[in-house]
């Protein structure tokens, strides 16, 4: 492989990797809140489907893109709805959605299946896209590319540099105290799962209108991604900065598999395809295992320089989920 | 309101009409003809002989999967794996039939050890779930699905490399069986084999018992109930866990190794059928309690099976089955939380 085939590869990993991103960092804003949107498989399916429909229909990818948010924000209420309001088990409705959203993206998409509609290209930046190396990889992409990269400080950003989003960190953490300093509860975790759940949902129209432009059915290789997403948002930790570079991980790891494909033709293609995703959840195992008990308790009894290295490391991959993640909040 | 027989079933009676106007109107929004499809449906469900065995077939391994979520539902765990520790039970009882089918033993024999070696595949791969959950501190939801992951993987592998077809490797699978190792078929009937469906109602019947009367079920509920209590009353949580998954394991392989000896005869690349998640939904329809489990799980199997048609007369998806058992569920779930809405009102304003 030259260089210029590289740099183009390392291109595609960037765009592959943008509607991952935004699901992670929107699934990342609604879980700081403490809302699990367990839904994510389905809906993205819902919404890739449902702003391709749209697109075809008004020749508008923007409108396509809006019908993407919407889907999103709106299948994120109904688990928020479900779980706050009428007390009920955020992972059952979120799974009954990832499941429903995916049988009426497959059963609504029939018609349009197969069908060439509208979709976004690239835009070059002027000037910039002329820096060698660095203007093909990061100036030569479709605007969704670079939302990508300024959602990823954007998010950082205002979850750890702004009030709002201290509140926020403050609701999925430390509900009652959120409460005691004037935090609507309740109110900021329907909006968080919303705005959450639309930055997902563009996820959607990222694949349908851009990179897997169209909408194919079963075959649109869609189905398993919001499953990794989720995955991903624990591997990153519940940050920003580390969700990106699980996502990126993931792309690269898929990329990966493309590429290794004509040396390994003893491997089916579709074992290369699958690959990444046990790796990236084999890497939970890593991330979570610091939370063990027994690691605490086999750590005290290796040599006090040791232990302390070993823990560093533990320390450094391991991953907390927001303390009230899940958990209903009620007003005394 | 009161906490009545008479308002809980009107809640239910009002959650299946919510499910039914939106299917209703997904239909309309995709041009079709309700009630057309409805009857579609129904006659493909039940309009004859052939269609009915059919679902007892597709009942077998969805009641199975099942019959195990509701043991790892009474310790509150969500075993999401159970789609891959189904695709691990057909690997391991088609690895086991591929082992024998020429060693001239008797079929029945093969079967049994086919069957036998389906439960250890299934429970192998729940309790990688398992010991993921207790000793990785990973959630089981998670280490699940990585692990449906792993497992269908394997299987494409399988199916594609070390046992594809001689010639030409293909989705359609593995090469078939003999027919001599296929599970009995019921006289009379194309596909239904009352072996299987022998074991089913076992198996729904033995987690009732066991759940609902034995000391061991009671401990699983205490498990389920609150984990940091049952624990304090000497309850030891975690082999609790363990031997839930273990139990649903065994459940799943089972259903793996009925989709391999009674329906499909080989090992193909969607092997599980979705009846894994399928199951969940059918657990979370009853409230996690093992009464219902069976009649709803055959209505399930009946709308799967009434919707193959669709395509065929009137070209829609047949993922309208899974719509309407979707919107169901739903339904069910925002319906209970209305209702103790309701009730706590009743009881704060009296």
């Amino acid at each position: 492989m030259n260089n210029s085939a590289l740099v183009t590869s390392i291109a595609g990993v960037l765009a592959a990797a943008a509607p991952i991103l935004f699901a992670v960092i929107g699934e990342t804003i609604s879980e700081r809140a403490g809302v699990l949107n367990l839904s994510m498989n389905g809906m993205i399916l819902l919404s890739a489907m449902g702003s391709f429909a749209v697109a075809l229909a008004t020749g508008s990818v923007v409108l396509g893109f809006l019908m993407g948010a919407a889907i999103g924000a709106l299948v994120s209420l109904i688990v928020a709805f479900a779980s706050l309001t009428l007390l009920q088990s955020q992972v059952a409705v979120g799974f009954v959605l990832a499941l429903l959203c995916r049988d009426l993206s497959y059963f609504l998409g029939n018609p349009i299946m197969g069908k060439v509609g509208p979709r976004i290209s690239q835009v070059p930046i002027p000037g910039l896209e002329r820096i060698p190396i660095l203007g093909t990889i990061l100036f030569r992409q479709d605007v969704m590319t670079y939302f990508s990269f300024i959602l990823i400080v954007a998010a950082w950003f205002f979850v750890f540099r702004t009030k709002p989003g201290l509140t926020l960190r403050g609701v999925g953490e430390r509900p009652t105290a959120a409460y005691i300093r004037g935090a609507n509860v309740n109110r900021l975790r329907y909006l968080y799962a919303a705005i959450g759940g639309a930055i997902a949902g563009l996820a959607g129209p990222i694949y349908s209108l851009s990179i897997k432009a169209g909408w194919k059915g079963t075959i649109s290789g869609l189905d398993g991604i919001g499953w990794i997403v989720l995955s991903i948002t624990i591997f990153g930790g519940w940050k920003p900065f580390r969700a990106a570079f699980g996502a990126y991980l993931f792309a690269f790891l898929q990329w990966l598999g493309l590429v290794l494909q004509p040396s390994l033709p003893s491997v089916p293609s579709q074992v290369l395809q699958v690959a990444p995703f046990p790796l990236m959840i084999l890497t939970l195992l890593f991330v979570n295992i610091g939370n063990a008990e027994w690691v605490d308790r086999s750590l005290a009894r290796l040599p006090e320089n040791v232990r302390r290295d070993i823990a560093r490391v533990l320390r450094a991959m391991n991953a907390t989920p927001p303390a009230a993640l899940g958990a209903p909040f009620e007003k005394e | 309101m009161r906490d009545t027989r008479s308002s809980r079933i009107l809640f239910q009676i009002g959650a299946i009409l919510f499910a039914l106007i939106i299917t209703t109107l997904v239909l309309f929004l995709a041009g079709a003809q309700p009630f057309a499809a409805y009857k579609y449906i129904v006659l493909g469900a039940v309009g004859s002989w052939d269609v009915v065995t059919n679902v007892l077939v597709s009942w077998v391994p969805l009641l199975l999967a099942t019959s195990g979520l509701l043991v790892t539902f009474t310790v509150g765990l969500w075993n999401i794996g159970i789609e891959g520790q189904i695709t691990l039970g057909a690997i391991f009882t088609t690895w086991a039939m591929r082992l024998l089918q020429n060693s001239g033993w008797n079929p029945s024999l093969i079967l049994v050890i086919a069957m036998l070696a389906g439960i250890l595949g299934g429970l192998l791969w729940a309790l990688l779930a398992g010991a993921l959950k207790t000793f990785g501190g990973v959630n089981e939801i998670f280490g699940g699905l990585g692990l449906n992951f792993v497992a269908t993987a394997l299987n494409i592998w399988l199916i594609f490399g070390p046992w594809k077809r001689p010639g030409v490797a293909s989705m359609s699978g593995t090469l078939p069986f003999d027919r001599s190792l296929w599970m009995p078929i019921a006289v009379g009937s194309s596909r239904l084999t009352p072996a299987t469906l022998v074991i089913a109602i076992v198996g729904i019947i033995a987690v009732y018992a066991m759940i609902e009367g034995t000391y061991f079920g009671l401990k699983l509920k205490a498990v389920g109930r609150n984990p940091k209590s049952a624990y304090i009353m000497g309850i030891p949580t975690w082999q609790h866990m363990m031997a839930s998954f273990a139990i649903c394991g065994v459940f799943a392989g089972l259903a793996g190794a009925v989709q391999v000896t009674a329906v499909y005869h080989r090992l193909i690349p969607s092997i599980s059928s979705g009846y894994g998640y399928l199951g969940l939904m059918v657990a979370m329809l009853v409230g996690y309690k093992a009464s219902l489990a069976a009649p709803v799980a055959l209505f399930f199997a009946a709308l799967n099976v009434g919707s193959i048609q669709l395509p065929i007369i009137l070209k829609l998806d047949s993922s309208l089955a899974g719509v309407l058992q979707g919107t169901l569920v739903l339904f069910v779930i925002l319906g209970h939380g209305v209702r103790a809405k309701l009730l706590k009102k009743t009881k704060v304003s009296s």
